[in-house]
């Protein structure tokens, strides 16, 4: 396959950045995306040019750390696969493909495609934990059941790979479907009761001190998100933050 | 120096509890006057953070991430090993001890494997409080599941993503340290030196990857908990940004590098694809719970089934050959990692590969399917002998199991896993080779720590599955914590470690010097390029089975690569900018010191043991032959270039297991 690409390229967070238009030949249809974007840049190295810039990491769909904006959509083209997971067999030849960062105003741009997402962990930092020393001193793991539908709930939140698609995708750049799904992971589970009403005021107040917009409820990042959150969760966290308040 | 294994006396089952209550304590006062310093957050650097930081220590954590969280733990799959017997199975402490002392072929460290075994059942303990969700069966209690070596249930799992929410568990328990300011976090940062003063490891290096600048961290610890160097390959199951940097400039700086040719090559992998192919994708043992291996039993069907005129479900029964299930009948598609890694290839070498490079071996999932679709059939009362109907309800069974690692399958390969076997092919995955250290996970630099894969000592020359995730979080939480305090006791009154002295400017211009190297060559040759060369070189005559030729070879051709390497790379950019080629340059020009150490390791080894396989050394079965006289761990000292490193042994002694020849059949 023959490809045109357009790429964002912004040398630093201070640049202004523009798109960039590169021609590349002989592309596989086994390639991942991002292998596409490795012989770009073995291309671009030895013609002496700068490289582009993306984060990526395990390549296998599940650190969180690859965040490509491809032809508009989040992880590109394909549903529930992040960028690194997607294939060249989604494009055909003689395609155009957009390439961009994960735009947001909590996701700072660092260079080219690469963003920061610290804000994400700043959100955890207020209240994604469960607050026990970790001693080994605990009860029993079986001394605590819980019901298998709990637990898979439990699990399908937990899922979230902290990629930020869901903030990318958003109109508003609402990072509600990602909070959510920490806040539902403790909410399902019987240990994560204790601090539910903490966690959600805490977690949601530095959401909203990060600068992500609110939710209006149009769905994008659930389509978007490469491990299937659903907005279930956000409809959780909004009963969990609304008898939060009136506890509080 | 000789090596003390500083392993406490008295019997093995009391050795662990006796030590804690001899060693020093810190008292909580005191701890608030300390600083440690953690590289990597992983399992066990994650862990071992966030335990340190709950004792009263300040901790400073680094990653080269962007945050904590995508450490690549987080791609382990299958499951954790704990031995709970919850199944009622017959499991126990001992037994698991036994499994993974065989599992290991007799290469590990008694006393260690021991207190992993003890510590094994208060790490589910600990994650279950956490909020880790473990799969539950309808009872609301905790699932198990099996994995390779073993005659017992005893893997906790949470889908195929077991790493993943035991990482999250750990980025937790750090995240409430980093709220309440005991933990200051460095992402994007990689260590480029430790720092010796007067003997000790008092800091590191560090470059802030973002903006390109160097600095300096003090502390009266240095924990590595940094991972494996499985990237010495170039294709492996690692993480892109894996490296042996901070573990080969500690060996650099004087700590000990134990059994570096130990690597396992893990059996379930998605085949190469092409010369593209940046990284392989594993594909979890727990698959071997349910699928069977195959290829065809005659070369006309291989021919065939290659060119694609036939395709593998139309085989016949009788016209497969089920290799494991034939050759290790008692443990069949169970056998460890490096029995079934053999086996694969042997088949392969032999002309039965079933994909266009002749290198893949089936994975299928068909007699899974209809036996779980009859058992459901059956309870709900369904018609048992409706096919359809059976194989709907099977492969609902099957994706409630391995979804996620189907969907992974599929997407890569662009074929439907339920519908046709998987193709797998071994690929590097895991090195139990790692930096040498004492009882204590003390390196041969005094205060200079190594937990987790970084370390050597759990898993003797094969490790077994679902072991890794319960040695990284056994080491963070409940091993470290304690042996460091009984270093850190002496420093109480030692006050803050200054950066201002002759050790860290050495280091730091040490550093700088590297660095303007790279940026200042302006060769032909991309970083990439001479990765690709040297793990051609470490796959082709360092991989699933190696021979003296071969060995002396690769030596010879890694040492000249490396010349080529600082004389021809190109590294684009700047010094002071994000730039990932420069930090790339750094880790690939250590992988080519290492992998001739680890050539180096591997010829010396005359026998073969675990995932080190010398073809002079093997039974007329084609089984690994060990052999007494290399009853040690190997443990080099660094001595400038890599075919100078001179050689220790620590002697393995094994008083509570008799060694036995390793048998699966």
């Amino acid at each position: 396959m023959n490809l045109t690409l357009k790429i964002w390229r912004q040398k630093n967070a201070n640049d202004k950045g523009k798109m960039v238009d590169y021609q590349i030949s002989d592309v596989s249809p086994d390639m991942s995306f991002l292998e596409m974007l490795d012989v770009l840049n073995n291309q671009l190295i030895e013609k002496g040019d700068s490289p582009v810039a993306f984060d990526h990491d395990c390549r296998e769909g599940i650190c969180g750390m690859c965040s490509l904006y491809i032809n508009g959509e989040a992880h590109g083209p394909d549903r529930r696969v992040t960028t690194c997971q997607l294939h060249m067999r989604m494009f055909k030849d003689g395609d155009t493909i957009h390439i961009e960062p994960f735009r947001a105003k909590a996701f700072p741009i660092i260079k080219d495609l690469v963003v920061d997402r610290s804000a994400f962990d700043r959100v955890q930092h207020a209240g994604g934990f469960i607050s026990v020393n970790t001693s080994g001193n605990t009860q029993d793991a079986n001394s605590i059941p819980i019901s298998k539908h709990a637990a898979d709930k439990a699990m399908d939140a937990a899922t979230c790979i902290g990629c930020g698609a869901c903030v990318a995708s958003c109109k508003n750049s609402s990072a509600m479907l990602f909070v959510s799904a920490k806040v539902s992971q403790y909410a399902l589970l019987p240990q994560g009761q204790v601090e539910a009403t903490d966690r959600v005021l805490n977690m949601v107040q530095q959401m909203d001190d990060e600068g992500f917009g609110n939710c209006t409820n149009t769905g994008a990042c659930e389509v978007e998100c490469p491990k299937g959150i659903s907005l279930e969760n956000i409809a959780r966290m909004n009963r969990e933050y609304l008898s939060a308040s009136f506890k509080g | 120096m000789a090596l003390d294994s500083k392993i406490p006396q008295g019997p093995l089952a009391d050795k662990w509890t006796k030590h804690k209550n001899d060693i020093n304590l810190v008292n909580p006062a005191n701890k608030r006057l300390i600083d440690v310093i953690v590289v990597g957050t992983g399992l066990a650097g994650g862990s071992a953070a966030a335990t340190l930081a709950e004792l009263g220590y300040n901790v400073k954590a680094f990653c080269f991430q962007d945050s904590p969280r995508r450490a690549h733990s987080i791609a382990a799959q299958g499951g954790i090993n704990a031995a709970k017997n919850y199944q009622g199975d017959g499991d126990s402490t001992y037994r698991l001890f036994y499994d993974t002392v065989k599992g290991g072929d007799y290469r590990s460290r008694e006393a260690n494997v021991y207190r992993l075994a003890e510590v094994s059942a208060n790490i589910i303990d600990q994650c279950v409080a956490q909020g880790v969700p473990f799969a539950r069966d309808y009872g609301g209690l905790l699932d198990n599941r099996s994995f390779g070596g073993v005659l017992v249930s005893r893997t906790f799992y949470a889908k195929g993503q077991t790493g993943q929410q035991l990482l999250l568990g750990a980025y937790s328990a750090m995240n409430r340290q980093i709220g309440r300011g005991k933990i200051k976090m460095y992402n994007r940062h990689e260590m480029l030196d430790v720092v010796i003063v007067d003997g000790k490891a008092r800091g590191i290096i560090a470059r802030n990857l973002v903006t390109g600048e160097l600095e300096r961290h003090s502390a009266h610890a240095v924990v590595l908990g940094t991972g494996g160097y499985g990237n010495v390959f170039f294709l492996s199951t690692n993480a892109m940004g894996s490296n042996v940097t901070a573990a080969w400039r500690a060996h650099k700086r004087g700590a000990y590098f134990a059994n570096p040719c130990y690597t396992q090559i893990h059996p379930t992998c998605i085949p190469v694809s092409g010369d593209h192919q940046s990284k392989l994708t594993l594909m979890s043992e727990s698959l071997r719970n349910d699928g069977r291996i195959w290829v065809p039993k005659h070369k006309k069907d291989v021919e065939a089934i290659r060119s694609g005129k036939l395709k593998p479900t139309q085989l016949a029964e009788d016209d497969r050959d089920y290799y494991l299930e034939r050759r290790y009948p008692a443990f069949g598609n169970l056998v460890p990692r490096d029995v079934a890694s053999r086996a694969a290839k042997e088949r392969c070498d032999a002309g039965y590969g079933v994909n266009a490079t002749g290198e893949a071996v089936y994975l299928d999932f068909a007699a899974a399917i209809i036996r779980y679709g009859k058992e459901k059939a059956h309870v709900k009362g369904l018609n048992e002998n409706d096919d359809a109907l059976v194989k709907e309800l099977g492969k609902e069974v099957v994706k409630a199991k391995y979804g996620n690692l189907f969907q992974m399958y599929e997407k890569i390969v662009d074929e439907n896993p339920y519908e046709t076997p998987m193709m797998i092919f071994p690929a590097v995955h895991y090195t139990m080779g790692g930096i040498w250290v004492d009882y204590n996970l003390q390196t041969t630099i005094p205060g200079l720590y190594a937990i987790g894969e970084a370390n050597f000592s759990d898993h003797g020359s094969n490790r077994l599955g679902a072991s890794a995730l319960m040695q990284g979080l056994a080491d963070g939480y409940f091993v470290l914590p304690y042996t460091i305090g009984d270093y850190l006791s002496k420093d109480i009154r030692t006050g803050a470690i200054s950066t201002d002295s002759t050790e860290f400017e050495e280091a730091e211009k040490n550093a700088l010097e590297n660095i303007n190297h790279f940026i200042n060559n302006k060769g032909t040759k991309s970083v990439d390029s001479f990765h690709r060369r040297l793990g051609k070189i470490m796959w082709n005559k360092c991989g699933m089975s190696r021979n003296e030729k071969e060995l002396k070879e690769a030596i010879e051709e890694i040492s000249t690569l490396r010349k080529e390497f600082y004389k021809d790379v190109l590294v684009p950019g700047t010094a002071d900018e994000f730039n990932e080629q420069l930090a790339k340059a750094g880790r690939v020009a250590d992988f080519l010191e290492l992998g001739e150490l680890f050539a180096k390791d591997a010829l010396l080894r005359e026998e073969s043991a675990g995932g080190h396989f010398r073809e002079e050394h093997q039974t007329p079965e084609g089984e690994a032959k060990r052999r007494t006289e290399f009853q040690f761990v190997s443990a080099w000292e660094y001595k400038g270039e890599p075919k100078d490193a001179l050689l220790h042994k620590e002697p393995l002694v094994y008083e509570n297991i008799e060694v036995k020849e390793r048998s699966y059949k």
